[in-house]
């Protein structure tokens, strides 16, 4: 019954929905992009130093132990109220699997490719790009989708900052007690999850069978 | 040609040196086998012709050019590789492994399509039906041609070869390395090959480079070496067998004599001693005569048994 009633409240507030679930998308992309630009880069960096990888994994690890609601109370006297906070407290929840799952990939290149790459007199960039980066997107693209999931749930606390999105129907719903406007924030957020979590897990699939591992079977 | 002079190594967590004081010339157009127990520093020896590692002290000249003096990328796009592991990249097809290095020094697309397909049939592979496959589609002996085509497709003067025939099943090994060596000779390559099989070094070396602890032992053609140890542990290490193992190095051709008499089983001028040996004892017979084509082709010449167990030296 709460569903149904979720639903006509969505037919009967398009735009009101439509701007929350914009603003809820726009965070996850803006926090994704930034996360993936500092972690996938750093990843490479760091891949080929078992102890540099150690140290980056960990010091990204204990900021994710940070409870996202801490720091984004920890954020507000810098950078003020609304959509800036939300977004780095996201970037911090998504740092950590892109980090990890691209220093993963990466180590797991078969060394003899490398060598046999770095022999035939390819630079580090063109070896990054040419031969690691197509044989870690697999694990790559994992990263992402954990990532994602855990900053599509995450933004929903965005709402207490006043950073807007589906969080903002759930802080209604459960302020005035209203189940079904609870549901109008809470189900989208699962169906955006669960999307991510198909989504990707097939383009995951895609790529993962080009790059089979050749060292060891005959 | 490749020269090294005085060339050491030493690994900053080791105390004795990886390789130590070594000089040695290569001739243009010949081939090298570096040979000796595992770390004794012939691997390091190789990676340092194509700067994948840097001398401590000595020089390493490829035609006159120190190769610490130029930039290594260029160096090493020069100079054709070919480990044991193969490294193909799996993600891209055999013809794109084929082009790696045209493409890198961006020759143009056409060419370099033409000579990936002349490179695949050169090492026995069709280039239609291999060319668009990936990898993982071939067996260990395929993948070991594409890794020896890709290391030839820019057409490097100079060959490093570490280990080639490693990964490959013993019975395709020895029918690989006899293609091999025919393909280098014909393209007058300059090659250095890293093995721990004596009997591949002996195969294929012009000239045979036995190392231990670091340091260069004796350098000499197959022959020499095994006529002539200048050590017990070069001794020890051709085995109690290395005069045998010489028959193996000569053709009948080097020993024949005018035939006499055509009374006797054939065998072909290319065939080793080792094998004209092996049809004596099986014929019991007092020789053999030499005939183009093996078994009825025309009459070259006649080796009895004492041309076969001459010493080696004598013609």
């Amino acid at each position: 019954m709460n569903l149904i009633e979720a639903f006509t409240w969505v037919l009967s507030h398009k735009s009101t929905f439509m701007i929350a679930l914009n603003q809820h998308l726009w965070m996850c992309i803006v926090a994704m992009s930034i996360g993936a630009v500092i972690a996938i880069p750093l990843g490479f960096f760091v891949a080929h130093s078992r102890r540099a990888s150690f140290i980056a994994i960990n010091i990204v690890g204990a900021f994710r132990s940070i409870p996202s609601l801490a720091i984004l109370s920890a954020a507000l006297p810098f950078l003020g109220i609304g959509f800036l906070p939300s977004v780095v407290a996201l970037i911090v929840l998504a740092v950590p699997p892109l980090l990890l799952n691209t220093v993963v990939g990466v180590a797991e290149v078969d060394a003899t490719v490398t060598d046999a790459a770095t022999g035939m007199g390819m630079s580090r960039l063109q070896i990054a790009m040419k031969i690691e980066l197509p044989l870690a997107l697999g694990p790559i693209i994992s990263g992402v989708k954990i990532a994602s999931i855990q900053v599509i749930g995450g933004a929903a606390l965005a709402s207490f900052v006043g950073g807007g999105g589906l969080g903002d129907f759930i802080s209604t719903g459960i302020a005035i007690m209203d189940m079904p406007r609870l549901l109008v924030g809470a189900v989208p957020i699962a169906l955006l999850a669960i999307a991510a979590e198909v989504g990707f897990s097939f383009l995951e699939r895609r790529v993962s069978r080009r790059t089979v591992n050749l060292s060891g079977d005959q | 040609m490749i020269e090294l002079r005085n060339v050491t190594k030493i690994y900053s967590n080791v105390i004795r040196p990886a390789v130590d004081d070594i000089s040695l010339q290569i001739e243009t157009g010949t081939t090298v086998a570096l040979i000796g127990p595992s770390g004794c520093g012939k691997t390091t020896t190789m990676r340092m012709i194509n700067c994948l590692q840097v001398p401590t002290s000595g020089q390493i000249l490829v035609n006159g050019q120190d190769v610490t003096k130029v930039d290594p990328q260029e160096l090493r796009r020069s100079i054709g590789y070919v480990i044991q592991q193969v490294g193909l990249f799996p993600h891209m097809t055999i013809a794109q492994n084929v082009a790696t290095v045209p493409r890198l020094l961006k020759h143009d697309p056409a060419k370099t399509r033409k000579r990936v397909a002349e490179m695949l049939e050169l090492v026995g592979l069709d280039p239609d039906e291999m060319g668009p496959r990936l990898p993982q589609a071939l067996s260990g002996g395929q993948r070991q041609r594409v890794g020896f085509a890709r290391a030839l497709a820019a057409d490097p003067e100079v060959m490093l070869m570490d280990e080639p025939f490693g990964a490959i099943d013993p019975i395709t090994r020895s029918k690989v390395q006899t293609e091999f060596k025919e393909i280098l000779k014909k393209t007058n390559k300059t090659v250095v090959m890293v093995t721990h099989d004596l009997d591949e070094a002996l195969k294929m070396g012009d000239r045979v480079a036995i190392m231990r602890d670091g340091k260069l032992l004796q350098y000499d053609a197959p022959l020499d070496i095994l006529a002539r140890p200048n050590s017990d542990f070069v001794a020890d290490f051709l085995g109690t067998d290395r005069a045998l193992k010489q028959l193996n190095l000569i053709q009948v051709r080097d020993r024949m004599t005018a035939a006499e008499s055509t009374d006797f089983p054939p065998v072909s001028p290319d065939a080793s001693l080792h094998f004209a040996l092996s049809e004596i004892l099986d014929k019991g017979v007092e020789g053999l005569i030499v005939r183009d084509g093996a078994s009825d082709g025309p009459v070259l010449g006649y080796i009895s048994r004492a041309a076969v167990l001459a010493p080696a030296g004598a013609a």
